[in-house]
């Protein structure tokens, strides 16, 4: 009897034990969290975004990450921000075809716009799937030569001797030492809300407005595989995103000089396949494609109409190469400029907490 | 004495054996393992298996005679259904979508719960009218987004979306067209209101023993798509299928005749 109470004791005394060890470890730095303004017609019909759980969103955090897209100290020479070619006048894209680096240097690729990236957490991101998530992608240009051209450690030790990011890193990560993942889970925060779903056809589908006419047939062609046929590669209205975020041969090329996914994967069978683009906001994007080669969107209609160049990895969804393409009327694309427009978000790009 | 003892436990342990056994065999109240029977999913293109590799690279022959690469293959399936010799079945009415080419979903464990027994097992392919009727978040973000019909062509879900190239031999020279084989319930919307007829089919794979462990493959001959019973015409069935209602007969009677049997 005496024995059982002396082991009830140890046991007793062990489990004080490991609960004061556990009391005593610090426990890890928490923000304030905070959470996506999703609107409706995202939660009502897609999955939710998958943050991730090394990255959760908080307040501080979406804070830091927005004064660090605006700001141009992590480019070499202090001139550069994110915001610097993705602006939120062209819905965090370009206008420009290239982009400018520091030095004058032109990019290759037309800068993506920024928008509703929290839901592409299915698939890579860049026109070219580089980037496995948003924190990996923001890694890339502070260092591309051709971009922001500096070094992690300069820019890192930039933020360091700032009068004000020692405290905003304390209050977003518990630590005033910062460090290059801080700086992209950061801004990967700020990146995850920026949402657009408020265009003409969003307020639509709620019933809110109506299409006109020219836009309703817009949408029938492009819902029309005999005519459009846009939506097995830009999706549907019971998708809100207008794209299906894969990689795709859409016919621009015979020949390739920027083999895009293929030159990820070093898979043959991607050359020449790019990222779909979302069609939201094409009001503001211009210009088009990877390489911005359209001005306008009546150019990109002109190409899956009647420009569709054949090569061995076209995607079997662009009909009629052998004549250019579907050869829609005039009167057919104009209804499917109307439609295409009636995506744009105007709202968007006034959004206080964007800017 | 010891001597005694020790034979005396021998047939005493013996006895407890016997007795044992008997027990177990006369006692019909044991009640059955309970198992989770799971589904394999493999592709051939008659009997070939079809690896990731093959997709674009692999050149096939239909039974039309028409050369062909395969670039996608995603298809769903639902309702898995095991019956047994009395008449009750089982399903957990879920779906699985597959993506051959990518690997996704081969593997898949329908949410029921069964005795062990031998039992007759059925899947739909695709969605028959009710599921189809239904709103899914998963499948309206699944394949990127874009596994939904627009309602123009009756809304709900696709099938399957086949795609590859095939090669034209009536052009000089010969060209590599598109063709994209989507299954999807029939419609016609030129009628008012649209005509819609359900493509989708039960497959009866068969009795199958289940038993813990049990995972049941159920293979896919592509082939089969282009043979039985309408030999298809890729000249002529290539591309623009979903609105073509006969084309969406044509593929569901094609499905329902060997496209699928059991490993």
């Amino acid at each position: 009897m005496l024995g059982n109470i002396k082991n009830i004791g140890l046991i007793g005394g062990l489990v004080v034990f490991l609960l004061a060890c556990n009391g005593d470890e610090p426990s890890p730095y928490m923000a304030t969290p905070a959470n996506l303004d999703v609107p409706d017609l995202f939660a009502n019909s897609i999955l939710p975004p998958q943050i991730p759980n090394d990255n959760p969103l908080t307040v501080e955090g979406i804070a830091l990450g927005k004064t660090l897209f605006y700001d141009p100290i992590l480019s070499a020479n202090n001139t550069q921000a994110c915001a610097s070619c993705h602006l939120p006048s062209q819905a965090f894209s370009d206008p420009n075809p290239f982009s400018v680096g520091i030095d004058g240097s032109l990019g290759t690729r037309n800068s993506m716009p920024l928008f509703n990236l929290a839901w592409h957490d299915r698939g890579p991101l860049n026109w070219d799937g580089s980037a496995i998530n948003l924190e990996e992608q923001i890694f890339e240009p502070v260092t591309n030569p051709i971009e922001m051209a500096n070094t992690w450690p300069n820019a890192v030790q930039s933020l360091q001797n700032s009068g004000i990011y020692p405290e905003l890193f304390d209050a977003a990560f518990g630590t005033t030492q910062i460090d290059s993942v801080m700086v992209s889970k950061a801004i990967a925060q700020f990146v995850r809300t920026l949402i657009s779903g408020n265009s003409k056809f969003d307020r639509h589908l709620l019933g809110l407005e109506e299409l006109s006419q020219e836009e309703a047939r817009g949408l029938n062609i492009f819902l029309d595989e005999t005519r459009g046929d846009c939506f097995h590669c830009h999706g549907n209205p019971g998708n809100p995103l207008w794209t299906d975020n894969r990689f795709h041969n859409n016919g621009l090329d015979a020949f390739f000089e920027d083999r895009g996914l293929g030159a990820v994967t070093g898979d043959p069978r991607d050359d020449g396949l790019f990222r779909t683009p979302s069609l939201r906001n094409l009001s503001f994007t211009a210009p088009y494609m990877h390489d911005g080669r359209f001005s306008t969107l009546d150019e990109v209609i002109d190409h899956y109409s009647e420009g569709l160049v054949y090569s061995e990895t076209i995607s079997p969804l662009m009909k009629s190469v052998a004549d250019g393409g579907v050869q829609l009327t005039a009167e057919e694309k104009s209804d499917l400029k109307a439609f295409l427009l009636s995506l744009s978000d105007e709202s968007f790009l006034t959004n206080p907490d964007y800017q | 004495m010891p001597l005694f003892h020790s034979t005396f436990v021998a047939r005493l342990l013996m006895g407890l054996i016997i007795v044992s056994f008997i027990s177990c065999k006369d006692n019909d109240d044991t009640p059955l393992a309970e198992v989770n029977p799971s589904f394999n999913f493999t592709h051939n293109w008659d009997g070939v298996p079809i690896q990731n590799s093959d997709y674009e690279n692999t050149t096939y022959v239909n039974e039309n005679g028409e050369s062909l690469t395969l670039s996608k293959l995603v298809y769903l399936i639902s309702d898995i259904t095991f019956s047994d010799a009395q008449g009750n079945t089982f399903s957990a009415g879920d779906y699985n979508l597959i993506d051959a080419r990518e690997g996704i979903n081969l593997n898949f464990a329908p949410d029921v719960t069964l005795e062990e027994g031998t039992y007759n097992v059925s899947f739909t392919f695709g969605f028959d009218d009710e599921d189809n009727a239904g709103d899914y978040p998963d499948l309206n973000t699944a394949d990127g987004g874009v596994w939904i019909v627009p309602m123009m062509l009756g809304g709900g879900y696709h099938y399957m979306k086949l795609e590859g190239k095939y090669t034209d031999t009536q052009t000089t020279p010969s060209s590599e067209v598109g063709f994209a084989y989507h299954a999807i319930r029939a419609n016609d919307n030129s009628t008012d209101p649209i005509t819609l007829q359900d493509t989708s089919f039960i497959v009866n794979l068969g009795e199958v023993v289940v038993s813990p462990g049990t995972e049941i493959e159920i293979q896919m001959n592509v082939a089969e798509w282009f043979k039985n019973p309408h030999t298809w015409n890729l000249y002529e069935l290539y591309m623009m299928l979903m609105p073509n209602f006969q084309a969406q007969i044509l593929m569901s009677e094609n499905g329902a005749n060997g496209v699928f049997t059991k490993g």
